[in-house]
């Protein structure tokens, strides 16, 4: 059963590939994952058949260009469980939705000696955007610390949320410690405070489901790249009601709705938010992934990645030498799986590791306050995704111990 | 391929000077300093270095952290740059890194550069390229800003 399905291994063909005469094993999924025939199938088929601009034309192909971008829109919605289209803004990413939340709601929202609380394990995207906002504003920005195993500490959240909080960010999963951040518990207590809840969805929305509603989140943000989708498009999910009282984030063409001399209106939800032409192609292209994804089924996609971690995580922690990152219960950990070998710089690792055919990523994440916290320059990580396999863990661990060898005996022992 | 293409990166003489680099350790009275840090992959580089007024280098020291790579590369050129002048010191900076981006150089220039000429085989590795000039880039930016101590 852990084995991939027949369409994984007939749906992904840059991965039938030889990397420097290996078979490639692609593990760099946390960065961005490969697309599926069917994503790359729908952007050929817009370009060569309904291109046209969206919402300001009268003519077939522009009507035909709308309708596919506002149906994945939809899919979108319904991927997220959002409760109308309306509340889904198209981006070009994460950092962009991010941005976007800082720049118009937390601007009109924070003022002097409010407090932004966000955790130590965040994305240099979920970081600096309050971290600026909070000097604008003489706020304070807080930081949530971590439990001895790498978890976010609740009772540290619980001491730093509190009556002055006027937004809490955090990551849904950690995109180097593995570890899924209980978002709901994490509203509750914002909601508590008077604050609002904002969750970085970069490394949680590929892999498990998410229901913004039920986690009763206030914005909630996403990358297509990493679940499948073209780069340069994301979604931004926001309730209706903080959306309709929030200024727009950029002025331009189409978020209008009536343009005088001196002054404007913005037209309604959610294109308030997306002024100027947008990544058409790229929301079509989403929507594709969104339809492969929930055509495999997200619950499969987690016990697929789950099944992995739980192979692969105890093996790894029992190579002499090794140092894994976050929790080491496999229960606890998700497909992205930080770690360093003793006395080899993850670099080393990453391009020893690269002579085999494997692809990881070597370096700090852009999470620079979380490499100071854990006392590391640098680390190597394994991320994996639906279409990984047993094998493909196999080959890590292999490709570990002989790098391991390779740099503790010098050159020359190598096979 | 394997590791064993490994061994055309990782040659002995860079293991060696990763494992025992040369002159890893700042000085008291340098009079060109500077932290050069590759913000790829946080690496980083503290190098100090002391010119006398004949414009010769008496005295170089780096510390900091990087993978095998920038940390050969930089004992490696505090080795081929120590004793020359500064202009020269430049020159050098300036073949290692038209060398490693694969620029033909005159075999002469390559010679001055001692065991740094080594790491011509960077250039299989292309992202491996920044590793091994950020001692050297740190040389040029400290010599440049003659006298100025502050970063």
């Amino acid at each position: 059963m852990i084995e991939p399905t027949r369409e994984t291994t007939t749906d992904f063909p840059i991965l039938k590939q030889r990397v420097n005469d290996e078979p490639l094993v692609y593990l760099d999924n946390a960065a961005t994952a490969q697309k599926p025939t069917a994503v790359v199938a729908a952007l050929t088929h817009f370009y060569e058949h309904d291109n046209a601009n969206v919402h300001r034309g009268v003519h077939t192909l522009a009507e035909r260009a709308t309708s596919d971008y506002e149906a994945a829109r939809q899919k979108a919605q319904r991927f997220i469980h959002a409760a109308e289209p309306a509340e889904v803004i198209f981006t070009k990413g994460t950092t962009d939705g991010l941005n976007l939340v800082a720049s118009t709601y937390g601007e009109q929202h924070v003022q002097a000696g409010d407090e932004i609380v966000i955790s130590i394990m965040e994305h240099h995207s979920n970081l600096i955007p309050w971290q600026q906002l909070a000097l604008r504003k003489h706020a304070t920005l807080k930081y949530i610390r971590l439990t001895a195993d790498g978890e976010l500490d609740m009772a540290d959240a619980r001491a730093k949320i509190t009556p002055r909080t006027k937004i809490v960010a955090i990551a849904h999963a950690s995109n180097v410690l593995g570890v899924i951040n209980p978002l709901k518990e994490l509203a509750h207590l914002a909601h508590q405070n008077g604050a609002i809840l904002v969750g970085d969805g970069a490394q949680a929305a590929p892999h498990i489901a998410v229901d913004v509603q039920d986690l009763d989140c206030d914005f909630y943000a996403l990358s297509g790249h990493k679940m499948m989708g073209p780069t340069g498009i994301g979604v931004l999910y926001g309730k209706r009601a903080l959306l309709d009282a929030t200024d727009p984030y950029q002025y331009g063409g189409e978020m209008i709705d009536f343009v005088h001399q001196q002054d404007s209106t913005w037209t309604q939800l959610p294109w308030k938010f997306e002024a100027g032409t947008q990544n058409i192609a790229g929301a079509i292209g989403l929507g594709a992934a969104i339809d492969y994804l929930t055509d495999y089924g997200m619950d499969r996609v987690a016990a697929h990645e789950q099944q992995l971690v739980d192979y692969l995580l105890p093996k790894l922690l029992a190579l002499p030498g090794v140092t894994v990152f976050g929790p080491h219960d496999p229960a606890k950990h998700t497909g992205v799986i930080a770690f360093n070998l003793d006395g080899i710089h993850p670099h080393d690792v990453a391009t020893a590791l690269d002579m085999e055919g494997i692809a990881v990523r070597a370096g700090h994440h852009c999470a620079q306050p979380l490499m100071a916290y854990l006392h590391q320059v640098a680390t190597a990580r394994a991320s994996f995704y639906l279409y990984n396999t047993l094998d493909d863990a196999d080959r890590l661990l292999t490709a570990i111990q002989e790098t391991k060898e390779f740099f503790n005996h010098g050159s020359g022992t190598a096979k | 391929m394997g590791l064993a293409q490994l061994n055309s990166l990782y040659r002995e003489v860079i293991l060696d000077h990763s494992d025992h680099p040369h002159h890893k350790h700042a000085l008291t009275d340098a009079t060109n300093t500077i932290t050069l840090k590759n913000p790829t992959c946080g690496d980083v580089i503290d190098l100090d270095v002391q010119v006398n007024a004949a414009g010769l280098i008496t005295d170089i020291g780096f510390t900091g952290e990087g993978c095998t790579i920038s940390q050969s590369s930089a004992s490696m050129m505090t080795d081929a740059v120590l004793g020359k002048s500064r202009e020269d010191a430049l020159k050098m900076a300036k073949t290692f890194s038209d060398m490693v981006m694969g620029h033909e150089h005159p075999q002469a220039d390559l010679d001055q550069l001692g065991d740094a000429a080594i790491l011509s085989s960077i250039m299989s590795f292309p992202a491996r390229i920044k590793c091994a000039t950020l001692a050297w880039w740190a040389l040029q930016r400290a010599l440049l800003r003659d006298g100025d101590k502050e970063e």
